[in-house]
């Protein structure tokens, strides 16, 4: 039997790794047609929603409900007061703290929840939750975190023993009432006598705002309680859908069997979808008690000013060198605002996530960092933001601290970077920190980037217009950002990533189909990323059927095997590691019935594309189809019918995708309006699945950098209202706002990954932010600038001019 | 965001608008393209037990250029204004503002009448038909009345007219000379962090009017006759700017938000006016 197409037709018929395969899910995206959790519409189905709280502290004199009650189609208002016998007035938080699920008698932050009115539709949800009064006695309020660590004011009575000693917290240690933990990592003593003893020392404090994934899809749920089976059914906005099911289990009592959770389509997560919340708890809850499923959808200002904030992490940093610039030494301090009760996100052994990845791409022998998170009167949460755990805020520490020094030094911060930088040869590299990184080039990354924009030719640009700018024939000044990152993702190895005790591996499952087609279901949850397009893919390249006849099927948690969700970069690192191992799982029993239909021994034939062939005799062969329809039609000794694997995968390393990003931007002095004129983004995230997926989560993830540095912020004022609780302040920047991105890449397989991926949904936000900002901190440098806080909104950008004297 | 339950009316002549009205007082609200009463609905910061849509009302949806002077009926949307050539050519700062307006999406919904009614210090409109001196025809039970734009707004969502009386029409005397409409703003959507209307007449090289109107640096838009002043007899060289720089910042008052204190806002609405004077004065 000759073949009617060649070897390359048969490979991209596969659609497999490499191909720009267009989205499958686009096609009901683009028309309409998802079906999000508001989408879902069940018969007798009631709304939920909340009376919040106007203040940021107080104490909660009294809530009278009876008002409410009477608004036609109110059926319930639950408090405190109801859940308190079913012990679900607080709620277990994922950072090993406790929550309130309405407010137990105080309120902590502005918008906390009070009370959860449950109505026939949404407006009657509305006029009843006006008529509920509550009655508050203010108390003082707290949103700076070193002023709370000196107050006498305690903003969490319930972490205080009655004869006012401080027990330990999840995280050991407590040193103050409002303190939460100290975290530590590296060698504090030989790092500050380095510092010490160093020639050359720069030291910066710096404060990574406060702001907010902002995905376009709020958060919400569905809870749907079956009195007469038993069984509880939950859709919602869910990250990780089966530790929800965990979660709702070990907080509510129901047997885990007994509960489903489906996460249906997301409207994009970025950590903020990641959580469990008030909303969750209490929709389960009217359920139970009406016996109708119950719908609750945050607003936008609910979801801005309650769910899930990001960063707020004051940074001091020291970093020592030698005068030619050879790092010796870094310390880092932060302390870290966390909000009214401690929701971070993180795996349990790292309250402050994978901040000690602070030492980036150098090689810096000595390193200390230690963590402070604190209490304030601020909304809970503390999610990584289009990123690993904290890890944009390493990022943009070392990749500041880097420009700093290079100040001090007075030398260019490329060739300080460069001089500095691991080298290819050390890996896998320890860092002093304690990460071991797997696989990286820096210098070639970062040579090929300085050469494609062309970096001394923008050097000398930006000297003519400063000198342009002091004889007075310019008013714009130009800066040049660099940044170059080292991401940590693909959480994690099971011996030290958990959450709530689930270890964070990953997981897929795999059915191939009589005639030679198959459903793959994993663990995780596509948000946006484009799941059911790429993982298709990983195993059209494993398995030798084509991708478009592969379905991916996630966020069931009655069919979906268990795992750990989407978030963290890890879907790619881990569920797809999975994903490649169960389809070599296929393969293998595959091979054996393919070597029973040729009638040789299994070692005899081989892997090629679509088939397995006779070795030195490729007309001899079974196509993975073919050995599909014997799967399940033949009786084969020694070999069970059917086609199925599953495989759990807890990988042995993170993954370490790093990049080189520069920045072109006019600054308008007068105005304080940045321009970006040039954005080139070179990513290496190891093995490339689908190039187009990747140039769109670059888009994305450069998008959100942008408004992050330049204006993206949840501000309160001292009272603690929050100022920014619509889309009118919070920058959410459009087609309009947005440069054009020039991207580019390097690949440097990770080593111990089954297809050498590593992940890249989040690189371009991790490195993109720094970039941005340094090159707007550039533009200032000639004329005194050190450093300036983020967000470099018009009126920050116009003060920094000011303050130089550039305003004449 | 949810409204309380309101009436909702729409009429179809300007009859049963002002009968509602009448019937209902301050109960009563029109609404036009609804960009600025429903959100505020929504967030239950404005209580309307009747609205009054407007949509069904003929009349009012006519640009009509005259020889001298310009009629735009209230419903007429930015995205009209945009898209009328006529218009264009005989009043191109209505097309350069109303590009500057929001998005185009909310262009296509917002209306003329709507932006100037409101008496949102925010809105562009307001500022820009005090710079072409228009003047707001109301209708009411008692009949119609013009105001003129330059004495409508008496402080933030206060203005002239009654609460029984609707905004019908907006006439412009025909401008003449160079234009400009310049707006600083933090993104797509928003409103200005300043921003200046200017009319400017060139005669030789001397300045023979100017008109200069400012928008969000106060609770109204603020008709700065001082800075117009400034400039005419001038040939609008540096001295001249420098002066209807300073006249202007005497009339506005801008107040600290989010979009920076009182100090930038002061700042950027000098540069602000002082590049719109310039690309006016190209022109003339």
């Amino acid at each position: 039997m000759k073949d009617e197409i060649t070897r390359e037709e048969r490979v991209d018929n596969l659609k497999g790794m490499g191909c720009s395969r267009k989205r499958v899910e686009d096609a009901r995206f683009t028309q309409g047609k998802g079906n999000y959790v508001d989408d879902i519409k069940l018969d007798g189905m009631l709304f939920g929603d909340f009376v919040r709280s106007p203040y940021a502290h107080a104490r909660i004199k009294s809530i009278d409900t009876a008002a409410a009650l009477e608004v036609p189609g109110v059926l319930a208002v639950l408090t405190a007061a109801d859940l308190e016998p079913l012990g679900l007035h607080w709620m277990p938080t994922l950072a090993g703290d406790k929550q309130m699920v309405l407010a137990d008698g105080k309120v902590l932050f502005q918008g906390q929840e009070v009370a959860y009115v449950v109505a026939e539709d949404r407006y009657a949800a509305a006029d009843g939750i006006e008529a509920v009064e509550v009655e508050y006695d203010e108390l003082p309020v707290i949103v700076n975190p070193f002023e709370s660590l000196k107050s006498d004011v305690v903003l969490r009575e319930d972490l205080v023993a009655e004869d006012g000693s401080i027990p330990d917290g999840a995280h050991g240690p407590r040193k103050h009432p409002n303190h939460i933990f100290t975290w530590e990592a590296g060698d504090k003593d030989p790092t500050e006598e380095v510092i010490a003893n160093a020639e050359v020392v720069a030291t910066e404090s710096m404060y990574y705002h406060r702001t907010h994934p902002c995905p376009l899809e709020t958060c919400g749920c569905v809870a749907s309680m079956d009195k007469v089976n038993g069984k509880l059914t939950l859709w919602g906005t869910f990250q990780a859908p089966h530790a929800i099911r965990t979660v709702v289990s070990l907080i509510s009592g129901i047997e885990e069997h007994n509960i489903r959770v489906i996460s249906p389509d997301i409207g994009g997560g970025f950590g903020n979808k990641v959580g469990a919340y008030p909303g969750y708890v209490c929709s389960v809850v009217a359920s139970i008690v009406t016996g109708k499923p119950v719908k609750w959808i945050e607003d936008r200002m609910d979801n801005l000013m309650t769910t899930a904030f990001a960063r707020d992490y004051h940074m001091t940093g020291k970093i020592a060198a030698t005068p030619e610039g050879k790092i010796t030494g870094l310390q880092c301090h932060v302390t870290a605002d966390h909000g009214g009760f401690d929701a971070c996100a993180d795996p349990t052994k790292f309250p402050a996530g994978f901040m000690n990845i602070c030492t980036g791409s150098y090689d810096i022998p000595t390193a200390h960092l230690s963590v402070d998170g604190v209490y304030t009167n601020k909304a809970p949460g503390g999610v990584s933001y289009r990123c690993s755990f904290r890890v944009t805020e390493a990022v943009y520490f070392i990749e500041r601290m880097i420009e700093v020094l290079a100040i001090k030094l007075d030398m260019d911060a490329a060739e300080l970077r460069r001089i500095n930088f691991i080298k290819k040869e050390q890996f896998p590299y320890t860092a002093a920190l304690g990460w071991e990184y797997d696989s990286g080039d820096y210098h070639t990354a970062w040579d090929k980037a300085l050469k494609t924009v062309d970096y001394e030719g923008l050097r000398a640009e930006q000297a003519q217009r400063v000198e342009d700018f002091k004889a007075g024939k310019t008013r714009k000044l130009m800066g040049i950002g660099l940044s170059f990152f080292t991401e940590i993702v693909g959480a994690g190895p099971v011996k030290n990533c958990d959450i709530l005790g689930l270890g964070m591996f990953d997981s897929c499952e795999i059915r191939i189909h009589p005639t030679g087609s198959a459903i793959a279901r994993l663990g995780t949850i596509s948000q946006g990323q484009g799941h059911a397009t790429t993982f298709a893919q990983i195993l059209a390249s494993e398995i030798g059927l084509p991708a478009d006849s592969i379905t991916i099927e996630e966020g069931d948690t009655d069919t979906a095997p268990y795992g750990l969700g989407t978030y963290g970069s890890r879907s790619t690192p881990v569920a797809g590691a999975a994903t490649a191992m169960a389809g070599r799982k296929i393969r293998a029993k595959a091979q054996m019935i393919a070597a029973y239909l040729l009638e040789v021994h299994d070692n005899d034939v081989e892997f090629d594309v679509d088939r397995f062939v006779v070795k030195g005799a490729p007309e001899k062969f079974k196509t993975m189809k073919e050995i599909a329809f014997a799967a399940y039609n033949q009786a084969i000794p020694g070999i069970e019918p059917g086609l199925e694997a599953v495989s759990y995968y807890d990988p042995p390393n993170m993954t370490y995708p790093f990049g080189a990003y520069v920045c072109v931007m006019d600054i308008d002095v007068d105005t304080g309006v940045p321009e970006i004129r040039r954005f080139y983004a070179l990513d290496d995230c190891g093995t490339r699945i689908n190039p187009m997926i990747i140039e769109g989560q670059v888009h994305g993830g450069l998008t959100e950098a942008l408004a992050v540095a330049l204006g993206q912020e949840i501000a309160y004022d001292d009272m603690g209202n929050v100022k920014t609780g619509t889309l009118m302040d919070f920058f959410l920047p459009t087609a309009w706002e947005v440069p054009n991105y020039e991207t580019d890449f390097t690949v440097t397989p990770s080593p111990h990954h089954p297809i050498g991926a590593k992940g890249v949904g989040e690189s371009p936000h991790v490195g993109g932010v720094p970039c941005f900002s340094n090159a707007v901190q550039d533009a200032f440098r000639p004329f005194g600038n050190t450093h300036t806080n983020m967000p470099h909104d018009h009126w920050r950008i116009w003060r920094t001019a000011n303050e130089l004297g550039l305003h004449g | 965001m949810i409204p309380a339950a309101f009436e909702y009316y729409r009429p179809k002549d300007i009859a049963g608008v002002l009968s509602i009205l009448e019937e209902h007082g301050d109960d009563a609200r029109v609404m036009a393209g609804g960009h600025s009463l429903i959100p505020m609905m929504k967030l239950r910061m404005a209580d309307v037990p009747h609205l009054i849509d407007l949509q069904d009302v003929g009349g009012m949806s006519d640009i009509t250029v005259g020889g001298d002077s310009i009629r735009i009926g209230a419903m007429v949307t930015q995205a009209d204004i945009i898209d009328h050539e006529g218009l264009t050519t005989a009043a191109p700062i209505l097309r350069e503002a109303a590009l500057q307006i929001a998005d185009p999406q909310v262009r296509y919904m917002g209306t003329v009448g709507g932006n100037v009614a409101n008496g949102d210090p925010g809105n562009d409109m307001p500022g820009l038909m005090q710079c072409l001196d228009a003047v707001f025809t109301v209708i009411g039970t008692d009949g119609e009345r013009d105001i003129p734009a330059r004495d409508f707004y008496e402080a933030a969502y206060m203005t002239a007219r009654e609460d029984e009386e609707v905004l019908t029409a907006v006439t412009i005397p025909l401008p003449k000379g160079g234009w400009a409409y310049e707006k600083q703003k933090r993104k797509i959507g928003d409103y200005a962090t300043a921003a200046a209307a200017v009319q400017i007449v060139k005669d030789g090289g001397t300045c023979a009017a100017a008109s200069i109107a400012m928008t969000n640096l106060s609770d109204t838009p603020v008709y700065s006759e001082a800075a117009s002043n400034a400039l005419v007899g001038t040939a609008v060289d540096d001295a001249a700017l420098g002066a209807a720089v300073a006249a202007m910042l005497g009339d506005i008052d801008p107040t600290e938000d989010n979009r920076g204190p009182v100090a930038f806002k002061n700042h950027v609405a000098g540069v602000i006016l002082r590049r719109a004077i310039a690309r006016a004065w190209s022109r003339a």
